[in-house]
């Protein structure tokens, strides 16, 4: 099952290729340009409308590739029909976070910008325990201001990520397939106060999964 | 010395002879002079934040996201917009052949813009007022974290910038309309089709269906039909991004008074897609079109020929408008209250066209320069390229992220800012601005010399390769999860932020090679007299022997 470690790995390969490819065409296409010898071949229409046909193509051949490849795209599409299953449990499967900003000025803590856990729903280690395979909703809501949602691994990398809109149904639908510790953390701006600030470390641990996220293990967890 | 210092003071070989300046001319160069300042200001800020991601603490954090606030309406507003504006003011009546329909609005359309940048750079630079550009409701109206005084000189001066905006807007399309003293009534109907550019579909109908074209000679160029759509969207954003200014401004007002009014009652996620639908009409609406229009009229320049397949540029350019109405969900994949229809119509596949239309582009300018083989490599030519290059690389950047799958896991990343927007602002529209500015130099300056073509050189590839290798080195730290609007402590990212700090600082660099070369072409003495009233009663282009 493909992760965002591993989308992003190809991302990177291709897109090194593509700009080198488009620095190798214009390079060429200077030297030629300021060439004194050979006359300009005339392009005819046919090989420009084929040009466009290409680009309709890519354009829409890029969609139906990652729809097919990229498998939370499918989730995103049905999460309601997963969540009206009678198999999906809301008890064990459903995370509620809230997100906001403190405005108690009497308070030590005014202006501080947080994420709060459910602590009903915390294991030992103050930790979302989560269940390889299964569909897990985090609802985030926000009563203030907008914040981002974003789940990270122990090296940095991003598991995934949703906006946090005030008023707004925050709910991100995630399937873990690799055991692994993550990290909480805002992903938008909500002022000085908010991103880096709103972090919660090793929040999200994955457990019972045949295989480890070699980027989010700590120790054996 | 001494020579240095008479250049310096007179320019090269005489330099600039301000007295001999029409009021167009003038009015022209007083707008770019000023926007290629404000650029400066702009990549100083820029490379402050980078210095800043090497060496977390140099600034506190109120003050590096005030810098980050004021970055792109410095960048965007203060130089683009002058820039462009000022290039369009006398490339409109050049093309058109009659004069602007009113020098003095121009006059106050760049003060104005110039004004407005600078009120704004002072809310965040006196009062660390930063809710960064995007304005998230209710971000710009929380007065927990930022000064209501401070909000109110920023949205002023966004204000004063969008009033300027509507000036050159008007100015425009009152240039395009209006008949000149003197000349026989222009019919509105031609120019209108011709503005649009139904002639130019009505052309290709007509070439189907076996009938002589519609419109032999269009009565607006192509180049102006570009100017003219572009300029409807500026006219859009400017009353999306005044209507949110207002709707903030009540609410400072509202609290600097004691009445402070409650929030709640604005629909983050309904207000969202108005600001968005707005402020993209800048990045996909008015940049695309704008640009494949200077791409266009710098073909023809440099070539001296037609454009390549010109019916099929001119609907593109009607594609590209409506196209640039219907893509702003792309900026609310990551919304999950964002229904998934539009999402994935007008957040993925119209989007997608963007590389249809901004491809076509692409193609048809290259066409048309190649047709005109052997040319010569000059200013002209080689920031051309490098522009259309820039372009190249930063739009399919954004269509990738406009795709639901890959928006999940690079949504505020620095991929969205770096591969794309700065690729795409830095390279593609930059180097394209000044190959628009090196093939106006002459008609602006009654064809002064340039001070040092060496110079030039450095100035066009560390510009390139700064702008290229920073967006490579914070492309790569997003594929390693860099946020953007981030600050890391720890040295998370640090080798990429060095590399990055050190290609911004080439950039800069660059700025300052060519603020140099131009100052010394012009002579402090005749930039200085840009400044002054022009001593030619004329609402002619240029002077007569110049012309």
């Amino acid at each position: 099952m493909e992760d965002s470690a591993s989308v992003l790995g190809l991302l990177k390969i291709v897109y090194t290729i593509y700009v080198f490819s488009v620095m190798s065409l214009m390079l060429w296409f200077a030297k030629g340009v300021t060439n004194p010898e050979g006359k300009p071949r005339i392009v005819k229409p046919a090989t420009f409308y084929m040009y466009v046909g290409i680009l309709i193509s890519v354009g829409v051949s890029i969609h139906i590739f990652t729809f097919n490849k990229i498998p939370w795209v499918e989730t995103d599409f049905k999460r309601h029909t997963i969540e009206k299953d009678p198999s999906f449990d809301k008890s064990t499967q459903m995370f509620n976070i809230i997100a906001h900003q403190n405005k108690d000025k009497s308070s030590a803590d005014y202006g501080k910008q947080e994420f709060v856990l459910p602590a009903d729903r915390l294991n030992a280690d103050g930790q979302l325990e989560i269940e390889c395979h299964k569909y897990i909703v985090f609802d985030v809501e926000s009563n203030d201001l907008t914040y981002g949602f974003g789940l990270f691994r122990q090296d940095n990398t991003m598991v995934a990520q949703m906006q946090v809109g005030p008023g707004t149904r925050n709910d991100l639908m995630w399937q873990f397939h690799k055991n692994g510790t993550y990290h909480i953390q805002s992903t938008e701006y909500s002022g000085p106060n908010g991103g880096r600030h709103m972090k919660i470390a090793n929040a999200v641990v994955v457990k019972g999964c045949e295989e480890d996220d070699s980027r989010s293990m700590i120790g054996d967890k | 010395m001494n020579k240095f210092l008479d250049t310096l003071i007179n320019g090269y070989e005489g330099g600039l002879k301000a007295d001999g300046l029409t009021p167009m001319q003038k009015v022209t160069l007083r707008a770019v002079v000023m926007g290629v300042l404000f650029y400066g200001l702009a990549v100083l800020e820029g490379e402050l934040m980078r210095m800043n991601a090497v060496t977390p603490g140099l600034f506190d954090e109120s003050h590096y996201f005030a810098i980050m606030t004021v970055h792109p309406i410095v960048g965007i507003f203060g130089s683009t917009y002058l820039i462009v504006f000022g290039a369009f003011t006398f490339l409109v009546p050049y093309l058109m052949k009659k004069p602007l329909y009113s020098i003095k609005l121009a006059n106050w359309t760049w003060i104005a813009i110039a004004g407005g940048a600078i009120t704004s750079w002072l809310g965040g630079a006196i009062f660390h007022y930063a809710p960064l550009y995007t304005l998230y409701w209710p971000l710009p109206v929380d007065f927990e974290q930022f000064n209501p005084i401070g909000g109110f000189v920023f949205v002023l001066g966004i204000a004063v910038i969008m009033l300027g905006t509507l000036g050159f807007i008007f100015n425009i399309f009152a240039t395009v309309f209006y008949t000149e003293e003197g000349h026989e009534k222009r019919p509105l109907k031609p120019l209108i089709l011709s503005a649009l550019g139904i002639d130019g579909m009505l052309n290709i109908w007509y070439k189907i269906t076996g009938r002589e074209p519609y419109a032999k000679e269009p009565a607006v160029s192509l180049p102006v039909v570009a100017i003219f759509r572009g300029t409807v969207d500026t006219f859009l954003d400017a009353l999306v991004i005044l209507t949110c200014g207002v709707l903030i401004l009540v609410y400072i007002v509202g609290d600097m008074s004691g009445a402070s009014l409650d929030y709640t009652s604005i629909n983050a996620l309904l207000y969202k897609n108005f600001f968005w639908w707005g402020l993209d009409l800048i990045a996909d609406g008015l940049v695309l079109i704008y640009v494949a229009g200077t791409w266009y009229l710098l073909a023809m320049l440099i070539t001296g020929k037609k454009l390549f397949m010109q019916n099929i540029a001119r609907a593109a350019l009607l594609l590209e408008l409506i196209v640039s109405w219907m893509v702003w969900s792309h900026h609310l994949l990551g919304d999950q209250g964002q229904p998934n229809i539009m999402k994935l119509l007008s957040g993925e596949m119209v989007t997608a066209f963007e590389l249809v239309t901004q491809g076509i582009a692409i193609f048809i300018t290259l066409v048309t320069l190649w047709s005109a083989k052997p040319l010569v490599m000059d200013n002209r030519v080689k920031f051309l390229l490098a522009g259309i290059f820039g372009f190249m690389i930063a739009i399919p950047a954004a269509i990738l992220q406009a795709d639901m799958g890959l928006n999940r896991i690079l949504h505020n990343t620095q991929w969205i800012m770096f591969t794309h927007v700065h690729t795409a602002l830095l390279i593609g529209l930059t180097m394209t601005l000044y190959s628009a500015i090196y093939t106006m130099w002459p008609l602006l300056t009654n064809d002064i010399k340039l001070y040092s073509q060496k110079i030039a050189n450095w100035h066009f590839w560390l510009h390139l390769l700064g702008g290229l290798g920073m967006s490579f080195f914070m492309g790569m730290s997003a594929m390693g999860g860099a946020l953007r609007r981030y600050i890391y402590v720890d040295g998370e990212f640090n080798i990429f932020m060095i590399m990055a700090a050190l290609c911004g600082a080439m950039m800069m660099f660059a700025w300052l090679l060519y603020l140099y070369n131009v100052i010394m072409s012009f002579g402090v003495k005749g930039l200085l007299g840009i400044y002054t009233p022009s001593k030619l009663d004329t609402k002619d282009m240029m002077p007569a022997e110049a012309a």
